[in-house]
Order: structure tokens, then C-alpha cells, then sequence
């Protein structure tokens, strides 16, 4: 008591009137004022952090036992399995994680859509949040080629010989990605560099995508804005214990398939060695690709296809801008409910025809789907908000959130 | 409307697509012809899984008679032997059997010595090249990793095994050389059946039969493929124990602070 009276808070005042860590902390993280009405929807942001950290903890000791050459990589992989200590349960973490991020985000961003997290004022919250995805994205393919198995290999084959359809330049960038005229040492060793710098890259487009976070705070459910001081709680005590609670249900999952099942989101060709002289039977890249794989495979123009695969991820940046409507949440939208249910199906559908050999009627399934993609976005979006009335959300969600009680009662 | 009527109505639509999609892949495998394979009740199965020590050793028995005349097993040492019961003196009578090349000594020489413990299970040939040569251009592949490398697993390679016919059906043509397999993509085999009854006689008096032999030797490359799985499993159980009281006491403590709220 004394001793914190007399040295310490002393010091921690002097470092924070120097350097405000301290009441920057409280302000952020503390006392952070939260719509007091978040379901457990909204945990999943805070989740996805923290399996941000847990690959980029797990990734380092990885990379200290990894050899990024294709003599030895493969090798060095199973040394890290069966030699070093709890090697298994790293890399069980760490690919197992990979898997975890992408359905976190997934469900993060389901969130974000259906109710309306995209909207005024948080559009550059969420196209950093897209940004994001397309960095995991690109992150997540370098890293599956890097034990280089046979699916490695190949599904690297594949995903960048599709910038060969670039017009003109497309064939100098395969040899630029490639570092040669073949997938090669070279390949590998720079998929390696880019797998390691890239998180870097996402943890601080994670902190800008917080800025853009905390400068109008959470959306919640009823898509109202905070106004009085009764609609908002502080985040501590009050989200810090109930991130937590999403946290252990999660890591229940997690550690499942870690510890149960670590190769079920896995493919059994990439435990053999890559060959480039035995092609796969059936190319499939990891499962959080197969809806825009889907894409990719619907349009039987190559370069047409390329394009429409990344307009499949890109044209999330304009829907802030396609789906104008003011109110927010689903809850008060009956007829964007059903739409966002509609699309919720059309992705897990054309995720299940992208893991389908090329043939009917998986083609056919998969260009309706597709085109539904597409005119989700660009046709029906717009035309829902020009003609659906939308129930009045409450005028706050204090107000919301008592009537919500007396309806219970 | 209630809230559970919404929430039925919106996941009905949802599903209809995966039910949809469901219909479909059971169609997609009715046209295939991949075969079924029976999945056998593995000693190493669920949460609570070991392998059977005795299968094991048996397991070993006919990769060490049978296995390795064609196939290698190069990301096992024989150092790992001891995980499984050997003895460290077995271990060492059995690694010196076979001979590595090491060096160059003082005089710049490379020259063979019996194998070690810490040594890699010593591969048949010396290259793929060899092996090609020696068994009609075909090339046994490793087997380290096997049973995690091929779909379905152990009941993969346990089908494999044991479902080989003498003749192909009317109307396939076998290249010279060939074996008929029921199992194996294609169904066109290089591999002669490699295990029938009596193929090995086993030291702890077990009756051999083709069935035993392949359950066994299935467990021993099971345990090849994934030597940390029992290590794994039991560190899982507590991980999951403690997750459990955990969660069971961050849910209690939530409650207890959100109840303070009006």
C-alpha cells in the first residue's frame, strides 16, 4: 500500500503525462462507452484478434523450425511433427488456426451485413475490414504452400497461373510471382517471406480498422445510434467478461479439432511431398477459397474469370453504396431478411460447388450462383431499399431495449 | 411473430440450399466409382484412442518380413521403436542389421557402417530411379505418411490390403504385371498382393490370417504417420477439462456482473 502510494503510481503518472499509455488504455479499453444491447454476434471481432495473435505467436516458432527450400521443406515439417516438443501441437495450432480465422471472419462479416455495420458512418470501417480479408486472403495461400505437398504445390500452380490472363504484362507477373520461369526454390522461398511480412501487415491495418472502430463505436443490433448515456455501458467490466465467455466456448472448438480431429479441415495429398511430375486427380484450394474458386470456374473466359473472382471480393467495398437504406439492422427490414438469408445460402452453396469436379450439373448450379452473387449486390440490394417500407426502429436503444422487456413480461 | 417462427422461417431458407446441395453430392457419389470402404473398429479411434500395443509389434513384424523389400519408411527412426515397447538393446540389434553410408572420413572416403538408433529407417533403394528399375517401372512410395495421405485413412489401406482379386472383371484389360484391386483408384495395381494368410508367422503365436495382417500392419503405419497422437489425445482431454470449469466459471462470473445492470 505504501509502496504503491509512494513509487509506483508516482511513476506510472510521470510515463503518463509523457507517454498517455496508461489513460489511453483506460479511454479504449475500460471505460470505452459500448451499447449496452451487443448479442454474442459481436464477439466474434474480439475472437478473430486473438487468433490473430495466437498465429503470429505460433507462426514464429514455425518459422524457427522451418526450412524454405524444396529439398528440405517437406522434411523439416514432419522434423517439427515428430522431433521437436510439442512441435505437433504448434503446427496443429497454427494450421488449424488459419481455418478458425477464416470462419470467424466470416461470421464477423455476415454480421456486419446483416446489420447494416457497413452503413453511415462506419463505410471506411468496413472497407478497411475488407482490406483485411483480402490481406488474410493472400496470407492464407502463401502459408499452405509453404509445407509444400503435393496440394501446395499444385493449388499454387493453379491460383497463380491465373495472372496469365492479364492482358499483355500477365505473363511477366507468373514469372515475377514465380521468380523463374517454373515454380521453384525461388517460389518458395519468397511465398515464405510473404507469409512472415504479411501478418505484420494485417495486425496494423487491425489497428486502423480499431481507429475507425472507435471513433463512432459499435453498431448493435438495433442499428440505432448511441445517444444518452443510459444506451451505452463501459466496455469493462461488462464486454471484457462477455468476450471472455465467447473466447472459452470458442476455444472448446478450436482445441477440438486441435487436439481431435487437426487434419479435418486439411487435404490428404498434402502429406505427399510435392511432385511436379504427378498431377493431382482433383485440384481443391483450402475450403475458405471454394465460393470464389466457384466463381472462378462458372465463366469459361480465363481473364473474364479472373475478374470476376476478385470483383466477387472486391465488390464489397461498394456496398456501402449499393444498399442505401437508413435503417440499419435486419431486425426492421423484413424484406432484406429474407435476401440476406437468400445470399447466406447462395454462399455456402457455391462454397460446396467449388469443392465439385467441373461437370453438370455442377456448372450449371454454380453459374446460376454465381450470377446471384453478383445480382445480390448490384440488382437486388438496390431495388430492396427503393421499395421496402422498413419498420421504425426504436428512437433509442435504451428505449428498444425496454420495450424488449415488456414484451418478455 | 415470435422470435423462434422468425428464426425457423430465415434458417429454413438457408437450408433449403444445403439440402439442396446435399441431394446433389449423394447423386455425384452414386455415378462415381469410387468403392466403399468399411470402416474397421481401429484400436486408435475417438477421443480415448491408443494403439493396440500388440498389433503394433505385429505391425512392425510385417513391415520388417514383407513391407520392406519394396517400400521405404524414411521419417521414422529407429530410435522411435522404443515408443512403441522395443527394448533399447532390440533397438540397436535390429538398426545394426542394416548399413549406412557415412563419412568422408580422414582419408576423404565415404564408407558404410551399421545403423544406429538416431538413424532413419534405412529405405530398400537407393533412390527412385532404383526402385523403378527393380519393380517393372512402378515406384512403392514411402509409407511414412501414408495413412494420413490418402483418403478414408486406415480403412483405406486396410481395404486395400485385402480386397485384391485373382481375375479382373470381364471387360478390363490388365497390363502385363498388373494386379486387380477393388480398392485402389483406377483398380489397376503394381503392387502383387503383397499379404495373404500365413504371409508372416508371428512371434506372440497370434493365428496369421490376411484379415490380422492387415488390421496390424494398418495400426503400425497408423502410428508411423501420427506418432504424437496418444501424447496428443490425452494432453486434449485435459485441455478440454480445464476449458470446461473455465468456461463453466467465465459464464457464472458474467452473469454476475451483467445482473448489476438495469
Amino acid at each position: 500500500m505504501k509502496l504503491s502510494k509512494s513509487i509506483i503510481l508516482p511513476f506510472l503518472d510521470w510515463v503518463d503525462y509523457r507517454l498517455p499509455v496508461f489513460s489511453y488504455a483506460r479511454h479504449n479499453l475500460i471505460d470505452y462507452p459500448t451499447p449496452k444491447n451487443l448479442n454474442y454476434w459481436w464477439n466474434f471481432g474480439s475472437l478473430a484478434g486473438i487468433v490473430l495473435m495466437i498465429m503470429i505467436i505460433t507462426g514464429f516458432f514455425l518459422a524457427i523450425n522451418y526450412t524454405p527450400h524444396t529439398d528440405y521443406a517437406f522434411s523439416s515439417v514432419e522434423h517439427l511433427m515428430r522431433d521437436v516438443n510439442y512441435g505437433w501441437l504448434l503446427r496443429f495450432m497454427h494450421a488449424n488456426g488459419g481455418s478458425m480465422f477464416f470462419i470467424l471472419v466470416y461470421i464477423h462479416m455476415f454480421r456486419g451485413l446483416y446489420f447494416g455495420s457497413f452503413k453511415a458512418p462506419r463505410e471506411l470501417l468496413w472497407i478497411i475490414g475488407v482490406v483485411i480479408y483480402l490481406a488474410m486472403m493472400g496470407t492464407a495461400f502463401m502459408g499452405y504452400v509453404l509445407p509444400w505437398g503435393q496440394m501446395s504445390y499444385w493449388g499454387a500452380t493453379v491460383i497463380t497461373s491465373l495472372f496469365s490472363a492479364v492482358p499483355l504484362i500477365g505473363d511477366t507477373i507468373v514469372t515475377w510471382l514465380w521468380g523463374g520461369f517454373v515454380i521453384d526454390n525461388n517460389t518458395l522461398t519468397r511465398f515464405f517471406v510473404g507469409h512472415y511480412l504479411m501478418p505484420m501487415v494485417i495486425f496494423m491495418l487491425v489497428i486502423v480498422h480499431m481507429w475507425a472502430l472507435h471513433q463512432h463505436k459499435s453498431n448493435n443490433p438495433l442499428g440505432v445510434d448511441m445517444r444518452t448515456p443510459a444506451d451505452s455501458i463501459p466496455f469493462h467490466p461488462y464486454y471484457t467478461i462477455k468476450d471472455m465467455v465467447g473466447m472459452g466456448v470458442f476455444f472448446i472448438v478450436y482445441f477440438g479439432f486441435v487436439f481431435f480431429a487437426p487434419d479435418f479441415f486439411g487435404e490428404p495429398d498434402n502429406y505427399i511431398e510435392a511432385n511436379p511430375l504427378v498431377t493431382p486427380p482433383h485440384i481443391v484450394p483450402e475450403w475458405y477459397f471454394l465460393p470464389f474458386y466457384a466463381i472462378l470456374r462458372s465463366i469459361d473466359n480465363k481473364l473474364i474469370g479472373v475478374i470476376a473472382m476478385f470483383a466477387g471480393v472486391c465488390i464489397l467495398f461498394a456496398l456501402p453504396w449499393m444498399d442505401r437504406c437508413r435503417v440499419r439492422s435486419a431486425k426492421f427490414r423484413p424484406i432484406y431478411r429474407q435476401f440476406f438469408w437468400l445470399f447466406f445460402a447462395d454462399c455456402i452453396l457455391l462454397g460446396y460447388i467449388g469443392a465439385q469436379t467441373a461437370v453438370e450439373p455442377f456448372v450449371t448450379i454454380g453459374r446460376i450462383a454465381t450470377a446471384y452473387y453478383f445480382a445480390h449486390f448490384l440488382i437486388i440490394c438496390p431495388l430492396i431499399c427503393k421499395f421496402e417500407r422498413p419498420l421504425v426502429p426504436p428512437e433509442s436503444i435504451s428505449a428498444g431495449v425496454l420495450k424488449a422487456q415488456k414484451g418478455a413480461e | 411473430m415470435s422470435i423462434s417462427m422468425k428464426l425457423s422461417r430465415t434458417l429454413g431458407t438457408a437450408f433449403t440450399g444445403l439440402l439442396l446441395a446435399a441431394a446433389i453430392s449423394t447423386t455425384a457419389q452414386a455415378s462415381g466409382d469410387s468403392v466403399k470402404l468399411e470402416k474397421q473398429d481401429w484400436s486408435f479411434n475417438g477421443i480415448f484412442g491408443t494403439y493396440d500395443r500388440g498389433a503394433l509389434k505385429r505391425g512392425y513384424q510385417i513391415y520388417s518380413e514383407v513391407c520392406v523389400s519394396c517400400h521405404s519408411l524414411n521419417y521414422v527412426a529407429y530410435r522411435n521403436l522404443m515408443d512403441i515397447g522395443f527394448e533399447e538393446d532390440n533397438v540397436k540389434e535390429i538398426a545394426a542389421e542394416f548399413e549406412v553410408e557415412d563419412g568422408p572420413n580422414d582419408e576423404g572416403e565415404m564408407y558404410l557402417r551399421p545403423a544406429r538408433p538416431s538413424d532413419r529407417f534405412v529405405a530398400p533403394y537407393a533412390n527412385e530411379k532404383a526402385s523403378r528399375a527393380a519393380n517393372n517401372g512402378a515406384f512403392p512410395p514411402d509409407l511414412s505418411l501414408m495413412v494420413k495421405a490418402r483418403k478414408g485413412g486406415p480403412d483405406y489401406l486396410y481395404g486395400l490390403l485385402t480386397r485384391y482379386q485373382e481375375e479382373a472383371p470381364d471387360g478390363m484389360e490388365l497390363a502385363d504385371g498388373m494386379s486387380y484391386n477393388e480398392v485402389f483408384p483406377g483398380h489397376q495395381i503394381a503392387m502383387a498382393q503383397p499379404l495373404d494368410d500365413d504371409a508372416v508367422e508371428y512371434e506372440d503365436g497370434t493365428p496369421a490370417t490376411l484379415v490380422q495382417h492387415a488390421k496390424d500392419v494398418t495400426t503400425f503405419l497408423a502410428w508411423a504417420a501420427s506418432p504424437e497422437m496418444e501424447q496428443r489425445k490425452r494432453l486434449g482431454i485435459k485441455v478440454m477439462l480445464f476449458l470446461f470449469v473455465w468456461t463453466g466459471m467465465l459464464i457464472a462470473l458474467k452473469k454476475k456482473i451483467w445482473a448489476k445492470l438495469h
